[in-house]
């Protein structure tokens, strides 16, 4: 009796202690309000203890990132295939190669753009030396989106780290695969005291948004560009909001026809099958021009995928079945059913979509309204092509604006009238891998940038230094005033030595 | 309400309309309003003088220091400079790209929203708006409601000094405000409170409009002890009227507090008191050397703040207010308690507390513990405790040995960080602010690279690992197929 009593008191403590440690496990699992300030609370902690400062301290991290893209590099691959299935060789450039090379380029320039800035001297602040220093910001949070998982977690935080700050990185909840990677690798290699990976979906990134960062950066769409800025109003955080939008190409004719529809149809289907931002989206050409366009992408279409596109392994899937319905709908629209000039075949089981051309869409159906991200391209004819010019104009600022010409006036008009994040004239997408170049939207298409040098300085605060000396004093500043005082403040604040003389001589 | 709103469409409308004519976009036209913004202020400085007056009791020769001629010589280092500006920027193209050039040409944003605030209410105005027309934007400038004869000063100047389809003044308070907020701008810059930036920051963020805040915060003066007379004396002059002469203490960069070792409190203060005389005179409200408190609500907020008993028991200098002509006269404070509203809110006011160290090092500690401020003061010539300062806190901008004069410097950035704001300007980052740097990237038909597109095999992806390496001897001993993959 008694060791039957004692055995139940044994198995009850044991299964008392194993619903602890459910518990215990379940609690850690969720994220919410009181973890995401907990978080940044420990992250401000290792801010301020300022290792995240120091040169030595960036460039491990910075090296370490190169080390993870490339000792990771088959995991990467996987994990992208499981979620995009995307094509190993377009995943290893857009990914793995992009990111090393933002890595790569930091290191290159990280002590040069430490350096203070000297800036010019201003001759109403003489005797004086100015500089600007960048400094960090302290912790910073970065949003990733789901198409390019991996750059777009890992760039911006590649600039973070080069700036000097903590950083919470929260890769999208769409791309599963992908972000439990990187949150397994993230914190095998790099300083899990000051760099972190949140993953979640909805309610984590709510929690995140409630609490103060120094600096927010997002990619993704307008809806949630629209929350995060508010959310970053709360508490006067700095953001930067990488959206979408509808990116045209404008083709006139007298082009090299073959090698544009190759660097159309690269730019669009060997892009996440269309599912990126700056994807063309639509195109724009003469009524007159559109049938040997039609003709030179078909062709182009052929020989990259094949004759059966859907078997072809080079075309990422879409993501999921959401968005794949969406597709699907814009294709299925009335207006535009009709004027699929190729493709349109799917398969729904396996979230496939095959390049679809349409030709002569209106400009009122929702295939022109909303950004497509996928592939499906529309081909607005007009009568002329500048004409084409009103079209894009009435529409809100793009991402990117792509034209194809050899008409130099063309290009000029181009370029002085459509307001776009980035342009590109005769090719598509490639203006992305000059770090030399900000990448950032306008308008709709968002606000800040980065890439290079620009990232770093996307996540710094230049902070104006200004030493003055004792010598050229001017009693002029200082009450109590007097008419002789004004002339000379005028005097100084125009930079006129000389009528500062006069003025000091009672003139 | 609703004729508010209606008005504004059509003033919206217009604007619009003067943007998409591409006037504003030329040389010609921004040269032009820069040109009538320096007529304006030479032209009109008397009535200038005579509104600031009216609103704040502000002396000419303030007026003057702290606005026109601050003006006048933005608006001139915008025209000298206008053109490099405006021109497009070659950028270098990396080896792996081929055959491609790339510039990044600025390009104005489109409509702009100023908001000001009263301080300043002439500077304020103009001095965003000098780079929003360098930009070559369309604006409308929202005065603030609480400087009424500046706000209709510049409704009625800038329609006849600028091109008046492209550049609006709307005067109103909130309510005019509310609706401006509800449409959409290509830029919204708010110089004000934080509590109100909020609200424009959140209104932005409906139609994704970026913003440029420039808020306030307690800038710390951190005096250091000096050897030299002379020097100690100039100092007293810059550290005391930076307190207490721009706009009686109600600016933005104005000194707030003072932090001082405790050895050399005693004598700071009496320095201070004595300095302080000498510029406002013995009967400082006779001499007009200061200017009023804004308003009733701002005199009382500044007068409660001193009712705390051990606030006022802190009192060493100073004190008197006076209602009736909003008038406080300077004052000086010694350790007032840290957890009093007076340590917790920005003063914006002629109330200088001065909070004693064991040592001045302390001050960094002090400071970091407390919200980024928007100007950060330091007196000392010692080089460690500069370098330290640099490089252990943050502020919107950190100035050695002075007061205030950074805002004249049209080299460096002014701006805020952290609570104190976000974005910047004066001189070129004016003109970056309001533009956006559109990078352009060309190429040509001649070459194509084939190894770009599909269909893929390891020879490819051979070649565009040693591309993306920068592996050029492999690179090219692969294209020319002597190398396996």
């Amino acid at each position: 009796m008694a060791s039957s009593r004692r055995r139940s008191a044994t198995v009850s403590m044991e299964t008392t202690s194993l619903i602890e440690e459910r518990m215990m496990e379940k609690e850690k699992r969720v994220f919410d309000i009181d973890s995401a300030a907990s978080l940044v609370k420990d992250l401000r902690g290792s801010f301020y203890t300022g290792k995240t400062k120091s040169y030595e301290w960036r460039v491990t991290q910075l090296k370490s990132v190169i080390k993870m893209m490339e000792e990771k590099e088959k995991e990467i691959l996987e994990a992208l295939q499981k979620d995009l299935s995307k094509p190993e060789l377009e995943a290893f450039i857009s990914e793995i190669a992009m990111t090393k090379s933002a890595a790569k380029v930091a290191l290159k320039g990280l002590k040069n753009w430490m350096k203070p800035e000297k800036a010019g001297a201003s001759i109403t602040t003489f005797p004086s030396t100015a500089e600007i220093v960048s400094e960090p910001l302290g912790v910073i949070l970065i949003i990733s989106a789901w198409n390019y998982p991996v750059l777009l977690s890992l760039d911006p935080v590649i600039g973070a780290i080069a700036a000097g700050n903590a950083v919470v990185l929260k890769p999208s909840e769409v791309a599963p695969a992908t972000s439990s990677l990187l949150a397994r690798v993230v914190e095998e290699y790099l300083d899990s005291s000051a760099i972190r990976v949140i993953e979640g979906s909805v309610s984590e990134t709510s929690a995140l948004l409630e609490q103060k960062w120094d600096k927010i950066l997002y990619t993704g769409n307008g809806r949630v560009g629209r929350i995060v800025m508010a959310a970053a109003a709360k508490h006067l955080t700095p953001v930067i909001l990488e959206l979408g939008g509808k990116s045209p190409v404008l083709v006139d004719s007298n082009i090299n026809l073959e090698v544009a529809a190759r660097r159309i149809v690269a730019g669009k289907w060997g892009a996440n099958n269309g599912q990126a931002c700056i994807a063309p989206d639509y195109i724009i050409t003469t009524k007159a021009y559109a049938p040997e366009l039609v003709e030179a992408l078909k062709c182009i279409l052929e020989e990259f995928f094949g004759k059966e596109p859907l078997e072809s392994k080079e075309l990422s899937c879409i993501v999921n079945s959401n968005h794949f319905t969406r597709l699907a709908k814009l294709v299925d629209d009335d207006k535009v059913s009709g004027k699929i000039v190729l493709g349109g075949q799917r398969n729904e089981k396996r979230l496939q979509i095959a390049p679809t051309i349409l030709l002569d869409v209106p400009q009122d159906s929702q295939i022109m309204m909303d950004e497509i991200f996928g592939p499906l391209l529309p081909i607005i004819t007009v009568d002329q092509i500048e004409d084409g010019f009103d079209i894009i104009r009435s529409r809100s600022k793009p991402l990117a604006a792509y034209l194809f010409t050899n008409n130099k006036k063309l290009e000029r008009e181009f370029v002085s009238s459509i307001s776009s994040g980035g342009m590109l004239i005769n090719d598509t997408v490639l203006h992305l891998a000059n770090p030399n170049l900000p990448f950032g939207g306008v308008g709709d298409s968002g606000m800040g940038c980065y890439h290079g040098k620009f990232s770093f300085d996307a996540f710094s605060h230049k902070k104006a230094v200004l030493h003055r000396g004792f010598g050229g004093e001017s009693s002029a500043r200082y009450p109590p005033f007097t008419p002789k005082k004004q002339k000379i403040l005028k005097a100084l604040l125009n930079g006129d030595i000389f009528g500062v003389i006069l003025a000091l001589l009672g003139w | 309400m609703e004729m508010v709103g209606d008005l504004l469409e059509e003033e919206v409308k217009e604007l619009r309309e003067s943007y998409r004519s591409r006037r504003t976009k030329s040389e010609v036209w921004r040269k032009s309003q820069l040109k009538g913004l320096l007529s304006l202020l030479n032209d009109k400085e008397e009535e200038i003088f005579k509104a600031l007056f009216q609103d704040l009791g502000k002396h000419q020769v303030e007026a003057y220091r702290d606005e026109v001629g601050i003006l006048i010589k933005s608006v001139n280092f915008a025209l000298q400079n206008l053109k490099q500006w405006m021109t497009t920027k070659k950028v270098p193209v990396p080896n792996l790209i081929y055959p491609s050039t790339a510039e990044i040409v600025p390009e104005p944003l489109g409509l702009v929203l100023i908001f000001s605030s009263w301080n300043f209410p002439i500077g304020l105005s103009l001095e965003p708006l000098i780079g929003a027309v360098a930009a070559g934007n369309v604006v409308v400038l929202k005065p603030s409601e609480l400087a009424p004869s500046c706000s209709a000063l510049l409704a009625k100047l800038v329609p006849l000094y600028l091109d008046s389809k492209a550049v609006k003044v709307v005067q109103g308070g909130e309510v005019v405000a509310e609706r401006l907020l509800e449409k959409k701008w290509d830029k919204i810059f708010f110089t004000g409170s934080p509590r109100v930036g909020r609200i424009v920051m959140t209104a932005a963020a409906k139609h994704l409009t970026p913003v440029t805040l420039e808020l306030g915060g307690k800038c710390p003066a951190v005096v250091d002890y000096f050897e030299n007379s002379r020097e100690k004396k100039i100092a007293l002059k810059r550290l005391v009227s930076g307190k207490y002469s721009p706009c009686s203490g109600q600016a933005c960069v104005g000194v707030d507090y003072i932090l001082v070792d405790e050895n050399f409190a005693p004598a700071l203060i009496e320095l201070i008191k004595a300095t302080t005389k000498r510029m406002f005179g013995e009967n400082p409200k006779e001499t007009h050397s200061s200017s009023r408190i804004i308003n009733k609500q701002h005199f009382l907020r500044l007068k409660s703040l001193l009712d705390d008993p051990k606030v006022k028991a802190s009192i060493v200098h100073g004190g008197s207010t006076d209602e009736d002509n909003l008038f406080i006269e300077p004052t000086i404070l010694l350790n007032p308690p840290l957890k009093a509203h007076i340590m917790n809110e920005e003063i914006f006011g002629p109330l200088l507390p001065v909070i004693t160290l064991k040592k001045i090092e302390d001050s960094i500690e002090f400071i970091n513990s407390r919200p980024k401020p928007l100007a950060l003061y330091v007196f000392t010539k010692n080089e460690t405790l500069k370098r330290r300062m640099i490089s252990e806190t943050s502020s919107g901008s950190l100035t050695f040995n002075d007061t205030i004069i950074q805002y004249l410097c049209d080299t460096i950035p002014f701006g805020g960080v952290g609570q104190s704001g976000f974005g910047n300007y004066h001189g070129k980052f004016s003109f970056d602010t309001f533009s956006h740097n559109k990078p352009i990237m060309r190429t040509g038909f001649l070459t194509d690279f084939w190894f770009r597109y599909p269909p893929w095999n390891d020879y490819k992806l051979g070649i565009l690992r040693s591309a993306f390496t920068y592996n050029y001897l492999r690179f090219v001993l692969l294209l020319l197929g002597l190398k396996k993959a």
